[in-house]
């Protein structure tokens, strides 16, 4: 591919066509981008127009543009949002001093490290999600899955981009590893643990965008505050794209939650499965699991990678600037540890508890939509109500990891743990249940009986619009 | 913020049991043996830490040391150890930070010494006893914990495109890989200088195929295949180390606890005393001699030397006397002036040494001769100022010898009417090296090569006299002298300044070549002391005080 077609197909706002040794890297890494996608992507949906939006410039409006595209002719673009006045580090000892433009050398390896781990999740996800077209309950839903997947690739375009830019041959090195890792492969898996989590129906894809997306919201927030100027700007960019994916899951569950409270009301006995819906109570282990393991994706609770990422200036809080103190080299953060067998209330320096701080602002947001979700099912005249468990609650990360909980946070026994653990958890037999509902739904304006529609389409376009053409 | 003291009013045990260990598990499967470390976070040695992610401190590396000197004794059956994890995606973190954040200087060095002792006792069984450990690397594997694979025959790293082997102590600590692994690094493993450069200053570390590329470790498997690769690496290594190994089984010798009486300070084993005088700062060393009985049963041959076992004394004596001197250095930090005795009879020594390497055939002697060697470089590596005296009753003859050649003044009474007679036997001759390779006898006369040629092969007793002559004497006194002078010689000894006679006994004790191991020591361990007393490390805005603080270091940034 020459680089003037590579320009065109790659629509940006970071001077690619002036920029040879970024083409040169992106030439060598585009068709291997491209083999990945076939090989992992929605493949067997390639040859379908899909109402998708596309990104194309920074502008007002640039970043919605809708129009039937085949997958791989998607135009995974790069772009910076534009900054307004002269950037600054946002937090840290140098919190006020000019942001980097460049990367300092005294925190590359931190900052390649992060933006590798924070682009590792991009592909993993689509990797995650690659065969769930064919049980989709409907056009919509399976046009918001694609727009997902292509969107996580920009999101790992726009990551690669930065390793190509600025991290010389170690980055291109770790641009090739991206390609390379698998999600949920024993030999070559994905670095954080959700990733590798499979996500075989469209209710752990519902709770995968609602949970663990969300987290990439959050981190994406956290480092829309980094001093190096380049990934500030690529994240707060990226962070436009992610309120999609949030919505996508918050209201794809929600719309179960309607259903199932509809059938529960049309059951003789109350009962959601006797008519082919989805429990409650498996609703609730799903939001158990998923949001568990999304919550393990923030780090540890006692952190000095955090403490050294804050106090450099690489990654802030959420909204940084509704803090006063952007220093924070004083105060402390009070947590509940297990000593001696029991909990006990301790105080931690705030800079090592900013992975828990940022964790408090996800919490509050999740809370947030459990109390629509819930609010849902007043409505609907159920008496049931949906909640979050305890943040200790199986943990495999950070301090509450190798110590069991109950959902409500309280330290219980290993064996009362796995006495409870099928109540709790999703267990294989969800997997069986879920899948022997999930059968395509591919008629314009038809829904699964097992989730309500949406209240409306895309872009002005009606419920019935037919989102993906699966016949020419 | 608590101090770990030397002097902390819990004096350290160094004596561990299997049954009793709680970071460490060992499975013996014929000629393999499974190491497994699964630290457990809450068993510090100390209060204020937790040792979390296999992350050790000196309560952990005593297993280990005596999972090593087990392994010899008791399991001389097994060729190849593989040394890996009981913790998923974690090998080791190294040594554990907030540990050494809080210790006092002395307790950062005695641990480091002793971690470093350790891993050369564990790398020294593979050409030695034909024991070779193998790391299973089967996840991270950062600082100390690659430091440990270092140590090991053979590394093996889990590819899983996250698993590294890493050196962070210089970019995230300030302070150095100090367990061997800079002078592993480029003198064992002879990685390229510049490729240890970049590695050593890149906190992450390297995994896959690169930390292979850069020999960094022998080869890197797939996760799921990673358990059967191990296992034929073990079987080839097994089958190497057998090879090298003569015919027959070999029945392991228990070793129980010593058991010794303690009161206050003061400890008393069969063979050894350690006495503490906490007023002027001294203490005394005494070992008695094998005796007639001793002899005897080496006479009989190597077998009779096995049944003997735990209780041959030069098995017995030696593991009385590395303890002492482990007490000495960990729970009696003031004490600066050790004075050593060796009493019995001069020619009964010179007897016992020469039934004894009579019998080294017997891989139990061998084994007894290697562990004889190992406790005196412990002795060459303790920072307390040694002198040996030479009164009425001692015999500094053979393998006691050593201890006076290991001190830093010999001195010897000469009086007609108790003659104090020193002699050599096989074993100043090669047997129980320096870790720097020649013999004591070699360092000690090392500007004098006629002397040297003139002791070689003599195995009369010396009268004091002779034995000045010949140059093994610092100063030899009459009765009327001796016990002023020796006095005066102690009280000006302890009266010198304690870091100055450190560093100056330590130079003056090993003159001639360098191996690797003792570069660990004086080069490597001596850095890392100096670094460690540093403000850029330690001080208030130091690297190593900071580490897991919310403030970030701050450099003085003058090189010195």
């Amino acid at each position: 591919m020459s680089s003037v077609d590579l320009n065109s197909k790659i629509p940006n706002n970071v001077g690619l066509a002036d920029d040879p040794k970024l083409q040169r890297a992106l030439e060598k890494w585009l068709p291997n981008y491209l083999e990945w996608w076939h090989d992992m992507g929605p493949t067997d949906f390639e040859d379908k127009p899909v109402f998708l939006r596309t990104a194309i410039s920074v502008e007002r409006g640039g970043w919605a543009n809708y129009d039937y595209v085949k997958m791989p002719d998607y135009r995974w673009g790069i772009f910076l949002a534009p900054n307004e006045g002269e950037p600054t580090i946002k937090c840290g000892d140098d919190a006020g001093t000019p942001a980097w433009l460049d990367v300092p050398g005294e925190h590359r390896n931190a900052l390649r490290r992060i933006i590798v781990t924070q682009a590792d999740t991009e592909p993993a996800s689509v990797e995650q999600q690659r065969l769930l077209g064919h049980i989709a309950p409907s056009l919509y839903d399976l046009r918001n899955l694609f727009q997902v997947n292509v969107e996580e690739g920009r999101h790992l375009w726009a990551m690669v981009y930065l390793l190509h830019k600025y991290f010389g041959r170690d980055g291109r090195d770790e641009a090739d590893e991206l390609l390379q890792r698998r999600s949920g492969d024993a030999d070559k898996p994905r670095i954080l643990g959700a990733f590798n989590q499979p996500c075989d129906h469209w209710l752990s894809f519902f709770a995968f965008t609602m949970f663990t997306d969300r987290d990439g919201k959050y981190q994406l927030a956290a480092l829309a505050e980094s001093g190096f100027d380049p990934l500030a700007r690529s994240t707060q960019f990226m962070l436009t794209e992610e309120a999609h994916h949030l919505f996508v899951g918050d209201t794809g569950i929600q719309r179960i939650i309607k259903r199932s409270a509809e059938l529960q009301a049309l059951d003789p006995n109350g009962d959601v499965r006797a008519q082919g819906g989805i429990d409650f109570e498996l609703i609730q282990r799903t939001i158990n699991y998923w949001y568990t393991y999304s919550l393990d994706l923030f780090g540890g609770e006692i952190s000095s990678n955090a403490s050294s990422f804050f106090a450099s200036g690489l990654k802030g809080r959420f909204h940084e600037h509704r803090f006063e103190d952007h220093r924070a080299i004083e105060g402390e953060y009070r947590l509940p540890v297990v000593e001696g067998g029991k909990l006990v209330e301790k105080d931690v320096a705030l800079r090592n508890a900013m992975n828990e701080v940022l964790r408090d602002a996800y919490v509050a947001d999740c809370e947030r939509v459990i109390a629509r979700w819930n609010k849902t099912l007043e409505t609907a005249g159920s008496p049931t109500r949906l909640s979050l468990p305890s943040r200790r609650f199986h943990r495999h990360q950070g301090i509450y990891a190798g110590h069991a909980f109950d959902p409500q946070g309280n330290l219980i026994s290993a064996e009362e743990y796995e006495a409870n653990r099928s109540r709790w958890l999703l267990v294989p037999e969800d997997n069986e249940y879920l899948l022997s509902i999930m059968k395509p739904c591919y008629e314009p304006g038809k829904f699964a009986n097992w989730i309500a529609p949406p209240t409306k389409g895309i872009e002005g376009r009606p419920v019935e619009f037919e989102y993906v053409k699966l016949h020419d | 913020m608590q101090q770990p003291a030397a002097s902390s009013p819990a004096p350290v045990d160094f004596e561990v049991e299997p049954e009793h260990y709680r970071h460490w598990k060992v499975a013996y499967e014929g000629p393999v043996a499974r190491v497994t470390m699964e630290v457990d976070p809450e068993g510090g040695l100390r209060e204020g830490y937790e040792l979390k992610l296999n992350s050790y401190d000196l309560g952990v590396d005593i297993e280990l040391a005596d999972i090593v000197r087990r392994m010899r004794f008791e399991h001389p059956e097994v060729r190849v150890a593989v040394l890996r994890s009981g913790i998923d995606r974690v090998f080791c973190a190294g040594a554990n930070i907030n540990m050494l954040g809080q210790s006092s200087h002395a307790w950062k060095v005695n641990f480091c010494k002793f971690t470093n002792e350790t891993r050369c006792e564990l790398e020294d069984a593979a050409g030695s006893s034909q024991q070779a450990y193998i790391a299973a690397c089967n996840g991270t594997t950062a600082g100390g914990g690659y430091e440990l694979a270092l140590a090991c025959e053979e590394i093996y790293l889990q590819d899983d495109g996250n698993s590294a082997v890493s050196l962070p102590e210089v970019p995230l600590l300030g302070v150095l890989p100090g367990t061997g692994g800079l002078t592993r690094l480029v003198d064992k493993r002879k990685v390229r200088r510049d490729r240890a450069d970049v590695f050593s200053t890149t906190a992450e570390g390297i995994r896959g195929n690169k930390a292979k590329q850069w020999g960094l470790v022998d080869d890197v498997f797939p996760r799921s295949r990673f358990d059967e690769k191990i296992a034929e690496r073990a079987q080839a290594m097994a089958e190497r180390m057998a090879a090298q190994v003569g015919k027959g089984s070999r029945v392991g010798v228990r070793l129980p606890r010593l058991t010794p009486e303690v009161e206050g300070r003061n400890r008393s084993y069969r063979h050894v005393t350690l006495t503490v005088d906490d007023q002027s700062r001294t203490a005394s060393l005494t070992i008695a001699g094998p005796t007639a009985d001793d002899v005897a049963i080496l006479r009989k041959g190597g077998d009779a030397a096995h049944a003997a076992g735990a209780e041959l004394w030069a098995l017995r004596a030696y593991r009385e006397l590395d303890d002492a001197l482990l007490h000495l250095r960990v729970n009696n930090p003031t004490v600066g002036l050790v004075l050593v005795r060796t009493t019995g009879d001069a020619q009964t020594v010179l007897d016992h040494d020469a039934a004894l390497v009579a019998a080294r055939d017997h891989w139990f002697v061998r084994e007894v001769l290697l562990h004889m060697g190992r406790v005196l470089r412990r002795m060459d590596n303790t920072s307390r100022s040694f002198f040996a005296l030479g009164d009425a009753g001692t015999a500094f003859a053979g393998n006691l010898l050593e201890l006076a050649l290991a001190s830093d003044r010999f001195y010897l009474l000469d009086d007609p009417d108790h003659v104090v007679h020193v002699g050599l036997s096989d074993l100043n001759e090669g047997a129980l090296p320096m870790a720097h390779g020649p013999t004591r006898l070699q360092t000690h006369l090392y500007g004098e090569p006629d002397k040297l040629d003139g002791l070689v092969g003599n195995r009369a007793l010396l009268e004091p006299e002779d034995a000045d002559e010949a140059g093994l004497v610092t100063v030899r006194l009459d009765e009327i002298d001796w016990e002023d002078d020796v006095r005066i010689a102690i009280e000006e000894r302890v009266s010198l300044s304690p870091d100055a006679l450190t560093g100056m006994e330590q130079n003056l004790r090993f003159a001639g070549p360098e191996t690797p191991e003792s570069k660990i020591y004086a080069r490597l361990s001596a850095w890392q002391n100096w670094i460690f007393i540093r403000p850029n490390a330690t001080g208030p805005e130091g690297a190593l005080t900071l580490y897991g603080r919310p403030e970030r270091p701050s450099f003085d940034w003058q090189r010195v």
